[in-house]
């Protein structure tokens, strides 16, 4: 093999797995709109504030990572929850566009609080996993446990949903909230529990990018608009679809920061998605 | 077992219930009955809790379910086939079924009351993995009345079972609202096709703009000659 095709090949290996963290977060902001029918713009705001978590516990408490991480995403589970019942369930009945403002007001306070609490330092957990070198290609270590930790997810995701009785009436939800009462399910509970797996989802993230990326308040926006173009792009609220649009996301994205730069690729990104909007509107997987 | 006393409800400013008094005995297959838009898809909500009943009260089995929320009254051992069946179209008829064990209690007995659903249904059996949306219009019948027994209900409400179909599947339906009549259910049901209705349940009451304006047995309202002139072109 000469040498471009390898460098070409690590391009494709790393957007691979920068794909399964991206399709996690997609699949998370998927389930919450299938599911209640909003959209959290701040996002991407809960994978920061379990990016800290973590830094606080392991760092600073001196917890174990994997405690750590444990606990950062039962946190941001519970932030999920309690950002369901403090913002949205009041307004649940209310225009989506209210909705809107209510979550991107969440983006901008989260940011915010973390800035007044922890500065705009960069803070890193100081864990450098070790690169493996696979003939002449090197994959980092920490990229393909975020990729396999990201598929495990995505694996127990969808177990969830179509062999457990919640995960069912989650999709069932979707499809006719009217009469769910008469299955004997309340409505309220199940928008609960969505909103704390989603927010699991979002722990788990933080708990791969801590590995790759430093902590800082606005680290949401490296993840945020990439999240919600790829959410868009497989056909809002559907899963497969999102998830597959991950995988083009980031292939572009590694790819185009081959031939050219990290800049130009996410500029490509862009205009992929943008052309893409014009010619399937209503998503690449949509029927 | 189920009694409503002077039960009022509406949408907004509209009231499409007035006062409406029914009494419904464990065993008994009780009919409503009345022209489009009399309010009978209303009372059916009411009973099951879709609906917020504005006044009156609603007793079942001695207990006061008035104004609670849908899943509690589902609990409480009512289930609801719900007008043009509502079945989850994109979930498979297993799945279907599935959310209708959702409660607790059913979902203890989910193994052997699915396999009771699809004894008394063969069809579904054979098409259980199948997506509902793709099954014919009696086929999706079948799946709405088994998904309401997943819950194990001591009453059925069952909400123009007929409407939408074809005549021979309506014939169809009508022969499964006897089968359920036959495994025991306590049933109520509203229906616009009086002739049909009439010659399964015991009693019935017709239901116009919002009021009772008959009840009796199901051969006395056959025999009245407002029923016949209004009802049945004789």
């Amino acid at each position: 093999m000469t040498r471009v095709d390898i460098f070409l090949l690590e391009a494709v290996i790393n957007g691979i797995l920068l794909g399964g963290v991206l399709a996690l977060l997609a699949l998370g902001l998927n389930l919450i709109f299938g599911v209640i029918d909003v959209v959290w713009i701040c996002y991407a705001e809960l994978v920061m504030c379990g990016m800290y978590m973590l830094f606080w516990l392991h760092v600073f408490f001196g917890w174990p990572i994997l405690l750590a991480c444990l606990a950062a995403i039962v946190g941001v589970a519970g932030l999920g929850a309690l950002l369901h019942l403090l913002v949205i369930s009041p307004i649940l009945g209310s225009a989506p566009i209210n909705q809107l403002l209510a979550t991107g007001g969440m983006l901008f306070f989260l940011q915010s609080l973390a800035t007044l609490l922890f500065g705009t330092d960069f803070r890193n957990i100081g864990l450098r996993l070790p690169v493996i070198e696979l003939g002449d290609i090197f994959i980092s270590y920490s990229r393909l446990l975020a990729f396999g930790t990201a598929l495990i997810g995505a694996i127990a995701l969808y177990l969830f949903l179509s062999r457990t009785y919640l995960g069912i009436a989650m999709r069932a939800i979707a499809q006719d909230r009217e009469i769910m009462g008469l299955m004997g399910v309340d409505q309220r509970r199940i928008y609960l529990t969505t909103s704390a797996v989603g927010g699991a989802l979002a722990g788990l993230a933080a708990c791969l990018l801590v590995l790759q990326y430093d902590v800082h308040p606005f680290i949401g926006l490296s993840f945020g608009p990439i999240t919600f173009m790829i959410c868009v792009l497989g056909g809002l609220g559907n899963m497969i679809g999102g998830f597959v649009a991950a995988f083009i996301m980031s292939q572009i994205i590694a790819i185009g920061g081959y031939y050219f730069s990290i800049e130009i690729s996410y500029v490509l990104a862009f205009v992929f998605f943008i052309v893409l909007m014009f010619l399937r509107p209503q998503g690449l997987l949509a029927r | 077992m189920l009694s409503l006393r002077r039960v009022s409800a509406g949408y907004g400013s509209f009231r499409a219930l007035f006062d409406v008094s029914l009494e419904v005995a464990a065993g008994e297959a009780i009919g409503v009955v009345g022209p489009n838009g009399a309010g009978k898809s209303t009372l059916m909500r009411v009973i099951s809790g879709m609906l917020r009943s504005s006044s009156g009260e609603l007793v079942f089995e001695g207990r006061s379910l008035t104004r609670l929320p849908a899943h509690r009254i589902v609990e409480a051992g009512i289930a609801h086939v719900p007008e043009h069946r509502r079945l989850f179209a994109k979930l498979s008829v297993e799945e279907n079924l599935r959310i209708g064990a959702f409660l607790p209690q059913a979902r203890r007995h989910y193994a052997e009351r699915s396999e009771w659903v699809y004894a008394l249904f063969p069809r579904l059996l054979e098409r259980r993995r199948q997506l509902a949306g793709t099954l014919s219009g009696g086929e999706q019948q079948m799946v709405a009345i088994g998904r309401a027994l997943m819950s194990k209900p001591k009453l059925l409400l069952m909400d123009e079972p007929s409407a939408g179909l074809a005549p021979l599947v309506v014939e169809q339906v009508f022969n499964l609202v006897r089968l359920i009549r036959e495994q025991g259910f306590t049933v109520l049901i509203v229906e616009q096709n009086l002739q049909q209705v009439l010659a399964i349940v015991d009693r019935a009451y017709l239901l116009e703009v919002g009021r009772i304006r008959l009840s009796g047995s199901a051969a006395e309202l056959k025999d009245n000659a407002m029923i016949q002139q209004a009802y049945m072109g004789l």
